[in-house]
């Protein structure tokens, strides 16, 4: 019985460590869920993996979360969607090499039968009065990701303020996903990158109603690397060599090529712009 | 209501076909679960033995406090954890989040109040005479509290399972500690989340039915083990 009870004990403190030991040479990635959904980074990181023989553990969260992750140096490297958090990010010390990879845009999404008459509207901050104006219920992310500060500033640029509290709009709180599921039950619009979007199309009867690229709808990715100077145990090289392989010709090549069943491209590479 | 059908006969083909990654994940459920409600027995049953036991200043209130945690929200412990173990915590050197060991540390936290409160009930239950009878025949303490515990086992069994189903269950921890990383820290519930945050609800519903499959066979090979220990 005593024997028993030693290899139990020894049994799990080895099952429990053994898992850390083989966190040698591991790149921590944050990222987005809407990115991480798109099925992106699962298309492109087998191909960084092979070529380095690195292992990118990607944590999908919500864009607020990525960047506090990559604040904390709990990852190595971090890829999000929202300019002005970027921003903040870098200002603060906080990453560097910041890199704008690739972009898409953001796109008004709604019912077919589209009762606001969005498809009609001649500029995105029309489409959103109209739906203010109709009272149609509009699903918002309602969480601090790119796509909500910018349906923010959308709202406030047509309303003077937000409509929050108003019974037609929902603050969902949740992932792009799950706001797009939520929109198409109650038959509502919502505000959502085309990349998602069209990712999702199958599962919702939504359908892209505004679908015009302009600067206010457009929705740039950016890498950055954690700050190795405030954050020294980060594996800054193995960050930067992802970073080198997102900007590189090969990488902006698979980022182009990535399309959906229909053979829409869901993200424009951009770094050689750069 | 189709997708409750689909669902079960998704779970089964994914069961059959064996399909690898349904396997990776089905596995580190069982690795995280199982570590975790033993290392919480092996820290518990003794303390909870103890307790039980004993008259102390202050045992009424340690008893509302077993009873208290018990109720504990998982993503809490996932938070509480996250703090210790994030680099910014005491314990970041550790290296401990976004891996498997640190969903077990979640999880030992979450199934521990449950197993002490269960087992202390589960001795508590015993009939006291077994405890004088062991010791006129001579037993050490030891073997007076070994004697008790073989008395207790049914309660214990269930103690342990409860524990079990707690931590194979949860989510919120696992979600918090593991960061649900394809291939390394994805469980089955934290897949579970994420096919529903895509909106494949039959898939999820899938992955519940082989969850509970899992929960299934460990019950069974319990209960054998413990038909061959009668």
């Amino acid at each position: 019985m005593r024997i028993v009870q030693q290899l139990i004990v020894a049994g799990v403190v080895i099952l429990a460590t053994a898992s850390t030991l083989l966190a040698a040479d591991r790149l921590k990635l944050s990222s987005t869920t809407s990115t991480d959904n798109t099925g992106l980074l699962a298309y492109l990181l087998p191909e960084f993996e092979a070529r380095t023989g690195l292992q990118v553990d990607v944590i999908a969260v919500g864009t607020g979360k990525a960047l506090k992750l990559a604040e904390n140096g709990d990852v190595d490297v971090t890829l999000v969607h929202a300019p002005s958090s970027e921003k903040k990010f870098m200002d603060a010390g906080f990453g560097v090499n910041h890199h704008t990879i690739m972009a898409n845009y953001f796109v008004i999404v709604g019912p077919e039968k589209d009762p606001a008459g969005v498809e009609a509207a001649d500029s995105a901050e029309a489409a959103f009065r109209k739906i203010a104006e109709r009272g149609s219920p509009f699903v918002s992310r309602g969480d601090n990701s790119g796509t909500h500060i910018k349906e923010q500033a959308i709202w406030k640029a047509v309303l003077g303020d937000l409509p929050s509290g108003k019974t037609w709009y929902l603050e969902s709180g949740k992932g792009m996903g799950e706001t797009l599921t939520i929109a198409d039950e109650k038959m509502g619009y919502t505000l959502s990158d085309s990349g998602t979007f069209l990712k999702y199309s199958d599962n919702v009867d939504l359908k892209m109603l505004f679908v015009r690229p302009s600067d206010l709808l457009y929705n740039p990715y950016g890498i950055m690397a954690v700050n190795p100077e405030k954050q020294p145990h980060v594996n800054y090289e193995g960050a930067m060599k992802l970073i080198d392989f997102m900007t590189s010709g090969q990488g902006q090549k698979l980022i182009g090529a990535f399309a959906d069943k229909l053979g829409n491209r869901l993200f424009t590479p951009l770094a050689g712009e750069q | 209501m189709e997708y409750l059908l689909e669902a079960i006969s998704q779970s089964l083909t994914l069961i059959v076909s064996l399909d690898p990654e349904i396997v990776t994940i089905t596995l580190l459920s069982l690795r995280v679960a199982v570590s975790a409600t033993l290392i919480a027995a092996i820290l518990g049953v003794p303390i909870a033995y103890l307790v039980a036991t004993r008259e102390f200043m202050g045992k009424g209130a340690l008893l509302t406090l077993f009873n208290t945690l018990m109720a504990l929200p998982t993503v809490v412990v996932g938070l509480f954890c996250y703090s210790f173990l994030s680099r910014k915590g005491p314990l970041g050197f550790l290296d401990l989040l976004f891996t498997p060991s640190g969903i077990i540390l979640g999880d030992v936290i979450l199934a521990f109040p449950l197993i002490v409160g269960l087992t202390i009930a589960a001795v508590n239950a015993v009939d006291p005479r077994a405890r004088t009878t062991a010791v006129s025949l001579g037993a050490s303490p030891r073997q007076a509290s070994v004697t008790i515990l073989a008395e207790a086992r049914f309660g214990l069994m269930a103690a342990l399972f409860n524990g079990f189903g707690r931590v194979v269950a949860e989510v919120g921890s696992a979600m918090m500690l593991g960061g649900n990383i394809r291939g390394y820290t994805r469980t089955i519930t934290t897949a579970i989340a994420l096919e529903t945050s895509k909106g494949e609800f039959a898939f999820g519903m899938a992955l519940g039915i082989i969850l509970l499959a899992v929960a299934l066979s460990v019950n069974l090979t319990f209960r054998r083990f413990q038909a061959r220990m009668n």
